[in-house]
């Protein structure tokens, strides 16, 4: 995070049961529609949100979904962090590839995840779990 | 929450009402699979209207479903996709493969009609 972004938590979602995903990725709308996105950037922020979430609870659960929003002098943006302590990635530049997966899923979801927001940062480790930070912002007028 | 499904003469249709967990469409799938088994249906049709998220979990299901029906001799459409939603499924990277989409109803039952002549 850069010296002049400033950051408010809105949300704290547990993130244990599909369940979770479904209110990790509504939260996320909802938080998105009230700082100012619209249409598209909505869906696109609720699927990456989707897609993170069911990635805690397939692979490391349990886990959290942080939803902050962010500001950068005149712009404001969404931040989704996706955290837990499971078994980590071991080599994260392969999990990013289209289709890769250990579980017979498509394997789309990080690197997709990647392509619907604006920023993407994967930080694991094998054995120490997964932080993923992922923001989108507002589009100008 | 379960997904009503509709016997309608040789087809069947499920309308989905509200956002689903991976375990409702897991049993959406099954339900459906079932239904076709049971009474031998030519088609069938999803509405998918109120999804406001298609992620890769909601896609395979769909997939898989759509490969269960086939197997047993039925066509699926899917019908309602959002403009949105498909534009964010694309940046996933997501395909639906030779599922069939319509835009709604009207249109999924003329093209069931019309491959089953
Ligand atoms: N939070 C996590 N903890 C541990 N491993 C993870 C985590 N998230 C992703 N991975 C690993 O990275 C791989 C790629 O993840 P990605 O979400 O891209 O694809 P997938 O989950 O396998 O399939 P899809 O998301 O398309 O259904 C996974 O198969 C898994 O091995
Ligand atoms: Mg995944």
């Amino acid at each position: 995070m850069k010296d002049n972004e400033a950051r408010q938590v809105g949300r704290q979602i547990p993130i244990t049961s599909d369940l979770d995903i479904v209110e990790a990725r509504m939260a996320a709308r909802t938080l998105a529609a009230k700082i100012g996105f619209t249409g598209a950037n909505l869906v696109m922020i609720a699927t990456a949100v989707s897609e993170v979430a069911r990635n805690i609870v397939e692979y490391a659960k349990p886990g959290e979904v942080i939803l902050s929003v962010i500001e950068n002098g005149p712009r404001r943006g969404l931040e989704v962090v996706a955290r837990d302590n499971g078994p980590g990635i071991p080599d994260v530049a392969q999990a990013m590839v289209d289709g890769y997966s250990t579980s017979r899923g498509l394997g789309l979801g990080l690197p997709g995840s990647r392509r619907l927001m604006d920023e993407f940062y994967v930080d694991s480790k094998a054995g120490k779990g997964t932080t993923v930070t992922m923001r989108k912002w507002v589009p100008e007028k | 929450m379960r997904v009503p499904i509709l016997k309608q003469g040789d087809y069947v249709i499920a309308s989905i009402q509200s956002a689903l967990t991976d375990d409702d469409l897991i049993q959406l799938r099954d339900d459906l699979a079932a239904h076709v088994g049971k009474y031998r249906s030519k088609g069938v049709i999803v509405d998918v209207t109120v999804l406001d998220v298609m992620d890769s979990f909601a896609t395979r299901t769909v997939r898989d479903l759509a490969q269960m029906v086939r197997l047993r001799g039925a066509r699926t459409v899917i019908v309602g996709i959002q403009p949105e939603v498909a534009f964010a499924m694309v940046q996933l990277g997501l395909e639906l493969g030779s599922v069939a989409t319509a835009l709604d109803l009207e249109e999924a039952l003329a093209l069931l009609r019309y491959e089953g002549q």
